[in-house]
């Protein structure tokens, strides 16, 4: 440890205001906005050049979210952690409510209608179970880590939402949870042989699961095996968006000039396969550009969480970063045909209010952990002094 | 402690956040491989497919040909076919926009139904057609009031269309549907108004008139809606295919025929009247939605004749009339036929489906005697001096061969014979000659062989031959049979397209000349080959033939030629149906009227005229007509003077023909 360090640690002042803004990391934000507004560039060739329906909500979308993103930058992390448990709780019991009334209302109901944005507790609960994830980890050392009975309550933590969203019945949101979790789990120093166990298990229920499946659940993963072998039933979504793909080429077949795109042979262009016009349309140069722009904000979140003084912080910023990985590979992966279609959305791109609203909240606790890293936590969450 | 747990909890929170780190870029690094092979290695693949699903090639059947008369009068051609459609979409409420469309032209009750079933099966911009073959006044209705039509709209189709009916149906053929086992890969032929032709002239010369598709790009979207249409290429129509026969001839000989002896009057006649009120059922039912009908002598009505007319250029072999009777109506195949009005063809004891010009097979009867008598001069076993002595009848071992009449014809000379007719002459000329030397003949002149005329289903007829009758009866050949065979009867069988080429070669001056209908597009003349018989034969033939018809005791001197008229040449013939059993002979029924229909001889004729330097050739068969002189030798006239007068594609003018001299006959 440098000398400086302890020094700070040793005093750690409150900062202002001024001090936090001035503490953001602005370069990590612009990027956050460029990765938007190549979104609303999108949703603008997507309507066939034109703002509306979509470029348009999307923006005013992502004022709201970066307003957000930026107040949870401010509010001190120890807040976060104080109220982590809390909020997971809440979120926990929104995942009830919906439940509850898709049962008495009609079908699968997985949102609550907020006007502007549709709030989805599933989505909200990617980001509270990392919270109250790290504030459990936070509170045990290396040691009580290698304890296998503290790691019952955190499996438990995971295991009530999981069982939930897969009841709505949303396959990819409750793997995202999981494999958030588990990323979690693995940078809280668990052990890999356990962690190989608890994969292990996983895997060995997979045919248990697939019982449980839906029918349309278990065709999504019989056409991914097999796409072509129905190219104008399930296998056409993967098919004709890798027709949109190949066909971009190497530069693309410029902007609004996508034929699969605006004739419509591309279907939920402006939602989950939105990365496929904009591949069909700037081609695998502007593809991987975008992936470049999405693999440097994980890298400042790498970064912010390698450098953040707390275990909290730390697990805060590396298990959203995650996340925000997790939709970025799922959604690529799939449109490409790498893996089967499960309906994640490309973060801060396709049309949608709550992944937007996720997203930008975890960007905000990551940005906010930046702000804050030299706070020091006490195992309890309050100032270790 | 609580430092020491905190250091290893970053220590061991650093290498697991850099192993994350590292695996998370291996993932990245898949996603851009798996860019890489899609977007590189695969581009050209998944291009094409781009395109194939971006762009459908749309194809614009051509125009088809038409058949022309020698006139250019169309014969077949392609009528605008206009037909309202309505667009779902385009519309708010369909039942009521039919209805309203309902006010202006007339939309049955039907179509409305099938219709309003029609557009909820179908995507909503797809058009669903309202009612077909509109006129252009109905059109100019919908046209005006387009505004309160909303998704109406006209379009325009061609329908094949022949404006003679059944007049030329056995030359021109018809069109139709394509079958499934006429599909042959050429996308054209999928397309729902493709028609094809089917038979005759259609058929022969399909691909010609077919001409080419042109092709047009039309980009659709992920639903099939037209999104843009671009040039494309425009495609060939169809050669027009024009005909050797003059369609005014055609009609002339068509009503002669189907006339026969019977008068034609109108059904408001008051002899009509009179008539049908005594007809029977079948003869009601076959005259209901005629505005003619026809009366014999007795003032009875009777059907129309059956058989066929042909009437060539003697020497261009250009066919100018065609007639097979009856014929039936091409239009409706158009659209399809019904089941029961094709079975009612099929089942029709007169087969008008069947051209009885190239298809039809008789015994050609005494119209062979020519060329029984040219063989025999030729092989100078009989001279034109040669007589021989008719009894009526000729003995043959232990058969009697009679002639056709009774009483006989005494001493008789070669052009005596064919004058009257004589059979016993020729029995013994056949049995000078025999057999190999007639059929040899008659493949010199056409018969026995197939002529090739633009027309499928042409028959070859049948020559018998010592050969033939080895291989096909495993029989040998009996001289009798030679003696039927000199009177064309026994197993010898022509079509009439056969006689008139016959014909056509006996008084050209010696040119096997070859029928023909599709005139050669360049107009050029096509030169025959010498059929090598000596020119005073055949001056002497022609004598005869003229004999026939302006002797004294001519079997066709009924329709002699009068003053003033070109003179005409021929031969009659009457050719057995059924044998008349020594009972019948005995109780004196060989009368052929006093049989059914079925068992009536044929009548036939052929003829030529002028006498003096003949340019047309005919021959007729009245089936189960009755007698070639009573039948077939009044319309074999008319028709040649008709012939004559109208001149069809004539150069040399004849002095000797009058303007127009409408002539009155039995």
């Amino acid at each position: 440890m440098a000398v400086g360090t302890r020094f700070e640690a040793l005093n750690p002042p409150e900062m202002t205001l001024g001090q936090k803004l001035a503490a953001v990391n602005w370069l990590m934000v612009l990027l956050i906005v460029a990765i938007a507004s190549v979104g609303f560039a999108m949703l603008y060739s997507a309507a066939n050049g034109s703002v509306t329906p979509w470029a348009y909500r999307q923006a005013i979308r992502f004022g709201v979210g970066f307003v957000v993103m930026l107040t949870v930058a401010m509010v001190d992390v120890r807040f976060w952690m104080r109220s982590a448990y809390l909020m997971y709780a809440a979120v926990l019991l929104l995942l009830f409510a919906v439940e509850v009334m898709g049962e008495i209302g009609m079908g699968a109901q997985r949102w609550i209608d907020l006007g502007l944005f549709q709030l989805q507790p599933s989505e909200l609960m990617k980001i509270s179970l990392v919270l109250a994830l790290a504030r459990y980890f936070h509170g045990l050392t290396w040691d009580e880590v290698g304890n296998p009975l503290n790691l019952l309550p955190p499996l438990l933590m995971i295991g009530m939402p999981v069982v939930l969203v897969l009841r709505q019945p949303d396959l990819g949101t409750a793997l995202m949870i999981l494999m958030g979790a588990g990323a979690t789990f693995f940078l809280a120093g668990v052990r890999i042989w356990k962690f190989l166990t608890l994969i292990g298990i996983a895997l060995a229920a997979v045919p248990i699961g697939w019982q449980f499946m839906r029918t349309y659940q278990q065709q999504r993963i019989l056409t991914f095996l097999n796409p072509e072998s129905d190219p104008l039933g399930s296998g056409y979504h993967i098919t004709q968006s890798k027709i949109a793909l190949g066909s971009g080429g190497l530069f693309g077949k410029g902007f609004l000039e996508g034929s699969q795109s605006h004739l419509n042979f591309l279907p939920e262009k402006q939602t989950d396969f939105i990365f496929t016009m904009l591949a069909e349309e700037f081609g695998m140069v502007g593809a991987l550009g975008l992936i470049g722009l999405y693999v440097l904000v994980i890298a400042y979140g790498f970064a912010i969480a390698i450098r953040s003084r707390s275990q909290f912080g730390r697990l805060v910023a590396l298990g959203v970063t995650t996340t925000l990985f997790l939709y970025l590979f799922i959604n690529v992966a799939m449109v490409m045909g790498l893996i089967p279609v499960v309906g994640v959305p490309l973060p801060m791109i396709s049309y949608g209010g709550t992944a937007m609203l996720t997203i930008m909240l975890g960007l905000g606790m990551v940005l906010g952990v930046s702000v804050h890293r030299d706070v020091r936590i006490g195992r309890a969450g309050v100032d270790e002094d | 402690m609580l430092k020491a747990s905190e250091q290893d909890s970053q220590r061991i929170f650093t290498r697991r956040a850099l192993m994350l780190a590292a695996g998370q870029l291996g993932l990245v690094g898949a996603l851009a491989a798996r860019l890489y092979y899609l977007q590189v290695v695969e581009a050209d693949r998944y291009s094409l497919l781009s395109r194939n699903n971006q762009f459908n090639l749309e194809l614009l059947p051509p125009i088809r040909g038409r058949i022309l008369d020698l006139n250019g009068v169309p014969l077949a051609d392609n009528q605008d076919n206009f037909r309202v459609e309505i667009v779902r979409e385009q519309t708010v409420d369909v039942s009521a926009t039919l209805a309203a469309l309902g006010s202006i032209i007339e939309v049955p009750e039907w179509d409305v139904r099938r219709v309003l079933k029609d557009v909820k099966r179908k995507r909503a911009f797809v058009p669903v057609t309202v009612v077909e073959n509109l006129s252009r006044e109905e059109i100019a209705r919908v046209a005006v009031n387009a505004p309160y039509l909303p998704g109406v709209r006209i379009e325009v189709g061609r329908s094949r269309r022949y404006p003679f009916g059944e007049l030329a149906v056995h030359c021109t053929g018809y069109v139709a549907a394509v079958s499934e086992n006429e599909l042959t890969g050429d996308p054209v032929l999928e397309l729902p108004d493709f028609r094809i032709g089917k038979s005759g002239i259609e058929k022969v010369h399909d691909l010609e008139m077919r001409g080419t598709a042109g092709q047009r790009q039309v980009e659709v979207n992920a639903l099939g809606r037209i999104i843009r249409k671009l040039p494309g290429d425009e495609g060939e129509p169809g050669r027009d295919i024009r005909l050797s026969i003059d369609i005014n001839l055609q009609r002339f000989a068509t009503e002669r025929l189907t006339r026969g002896m019977a008068e034609r009057i109108p059904v408001d006649d008051p002899r009509a009247q009179v008539a049908l009120a005594k007809a029977s059922p079948a003869m009601l039912a076959a005259s209901e939605a005629q505005d003619t009908i026809l009366l014999d002598k007795y003032g009875e009505v009777v059907e129309a004749e059956s058989g066929s007319v042909v009437v060539m250029d003697v020497h261009s072999g250009e066919l100018r009339a065609l007639v097979s009777a009856p014929g039936y109506d091409p239009n409706p195949f158009n659209h399809g036929l019904s089941a029961k009005d094709w079975e009612e063809l099929l089942s029709n004891p007169r087969s008008p489906l069947t051209n009885k010009s190239i298809a039809g097979q008789y015994p050609p009867g005494s119209t062979f005697k020519m060329l029984v008598s040219l063989a025999a001069l030729e092989a100078d076993l009989a001279g034109p001096d040669t007589q021989f002595f008719c009894p009526g009848h000729l003995e043959l071992g232990d058969t009697r061969f009679h002639c056709w009449k009774r009483g006989g014809h005494g001493t008789v000379d070669m052009v005596g014979a064919l004058e009257q007719s004589c059979d016993v002459y020729f029995y013994e000329i056949a049995k000078r000659i025999g057999i190999d030397r007639i059929a040899a003949m008659a493949k010199r002149l056409g018969l026995g062989e197939m002529l090739d005329v633009d027309l499928p289903g042409e028959r070859r007829g049948l020559i018998p031959s010592r050969e033939w009758k080895q291989a096909t009866r495993g029989e040998p050949w009996h001289r009798g049979e030679t003696l039927v065979a000199a009177i064309g009867q026994g197993f010898v069988l022509a079509t009439p397209l056969q006689l008139a080429t016959m014909t056509a070669r006996l008084v050209n001056g010696g040119r096997a000349v070859v029928p023909r209908l599709v005139r050669d597009p360049d107009g050029n003349a096509r030169n025959f080959p010498p059929t090598g018989l000596d020119p005073r034969d055949l001056d002497l033939m022609r004598q005869a033939m003229s004999a026939v018809v302006n002797g004294a005791r001519g079997t066709a001197r009924a329709v002699r030629s009068r003053e003033n008229d070109p003179t005409i040449g021929g031969k009659t013939g009457t050719s057995q149906v059924k044998r008349i059993t020594m009972a019948q002979r005995a109780a004196g029924l060989t009368k052929s009227k006093d049989q059914p229909w079925r068992d009536r001889d044929h009548a036939l004729f052929v003829g030529f005229a002028p006498v003096e330097a003949p340019r047309y050739a005919v021959s007729v068969v009245v089936e189960h007509g009755g007698g070639g002189s009573s039948m077939a030798a009044p319309i074999a006239a008319d028709v040649l003077l008709e012939t004559l007068r109208i001149d069809p594609g004539g150069s040399a003018p004849l002095s000797a023909v009058p303007a127009a001299d409408p002539r009155r006959r039995g």
